[in-house]
């Protein structure tokens, strides 16, 4: 099994507010990105597929129709967004790097025709980031 | 909040990186003098040497749907901070830290004594310690984990 990684990066706002909370809980548990007007950084995702690769192309998966596929499902939905209010996916949920990571993993496992999705890492920031993987004796197999 | 769709299908780790300068001395008091620089090298140098070390704990956890977190940073940062970046940062690991008094403070071995450090962490499932000795070395460990280095 090979794996293969295309890595891109979209800039994005967004703010953490639980409507469920008081204000001061909101501050408490999300501290300065509870600040209403929002806040913004560049992230940098990172798509992993796994397979083995084909012998007449030598590729796991044709990269330029996985690059269309992050053009068209996270750069189009998310790049210059304010992620809270302009992504549906998101919609009643807390924008953190793992929820995004989380969607994006949703809405890019049944796109990936060639191969598997292996992994969907999103950096935040260089120095925080969320993964996700397929759970279960699945994913720990086919890994 | 409602909880983020097909949550259980996926496995999700959070990642955080942490930064520390320490020096180390690479050497074993039951090797002779010779030996120890044949093995060691110029890590062997009784003076010790320094590093700028990166160290990337991953944890793993249900998502709280009400804050949409695997655990809160602020929780983790603090906890790293206590366990790792106080008693280690600019000391000597051979002199400073008691679990290095015998054992040869390898990247090897610190990564074995930070994830050692980091496992009682309360909020959340430690899976793996990555540590950056030098942007070429890096070392990893995932305690008894069968499947931490699976991904």
């Amino acid at each position: 099994m090979v794996l293969l990684t295309r890595k891109i990066e979209f800039a994005a706002s967004h703010l953490y507010h639980n409507p469920d909370f008081s204000p001061e809980e909101n501050r408490r548990i999300f501290g300065k990105c509870n600040n209403p007007h929002g806040h913004g950084h560049n992230y940098t995702l990172e798509v992993t597929v796994a397979g083995e690769p084909d012998p007449a192309t030598g590729m796991v998966l044709d990269l330029k129709e996985l690059k269309d596929t992050l053009e068209r499902e996270v750069m189009q939905r998310m790049d210059h967004r304010f992620l809270n209010y302009e992504v549906p996916e998101l919609a009643g949920q807390i924008p953190t790097c793992e929820n995004i990571a989380l969607v994006i993993w949703n809405l890019l496992d049944p796109r990936i025709k060639q191969g598997k999705l292996h992994r969907v890492r999103l950096y935040e920031t260089p120095d925080l980031f969320a993964d996700c993987y397929r759970s279960g004796s699945d994913g720990a197999k086919a890994r | 909040m409602s909880p983020n769709a097909q949550n259980g299908a996926v496995k999700i780790e959070l990642g955080r990186r942490y930064r520390f300068a320490a020096s180390h001395r690479l050497h074993n008091p039951d090797l002779s003098e010779d030996e120890n620089y044949r093995l060691y090298g110029k890590c062997n140098n009784p003076y010790g040497h320094g590093h700028n070390y990166v160290v990337e704990v991953l944890v793993s956890g249900k998502l709280d749907p009400a804050t949409g977190m695997i655990a809160n940073l602020a929780d983790l940062d603090g906890f790293v901070e206590r366990e790792v970046l106080q008693p280690f940062d600019h000391k000597s690991l051979n002199q400073d830290v008691a679990a290095f008094r015998g054992t040869v403070p390898t990247t090897e071995n610190l990564c074995k004594e930070i994830f050692r450090r980091l496992k009682p962490f309360p909020k959340a499932k430690l899976e793996r310690v990555r540590i950056q000795e030098t942007s070429n070395n890096s070392f990893e460990y995932a305690g008894d984990n069968p499947e931490g280095f699976e991904r």
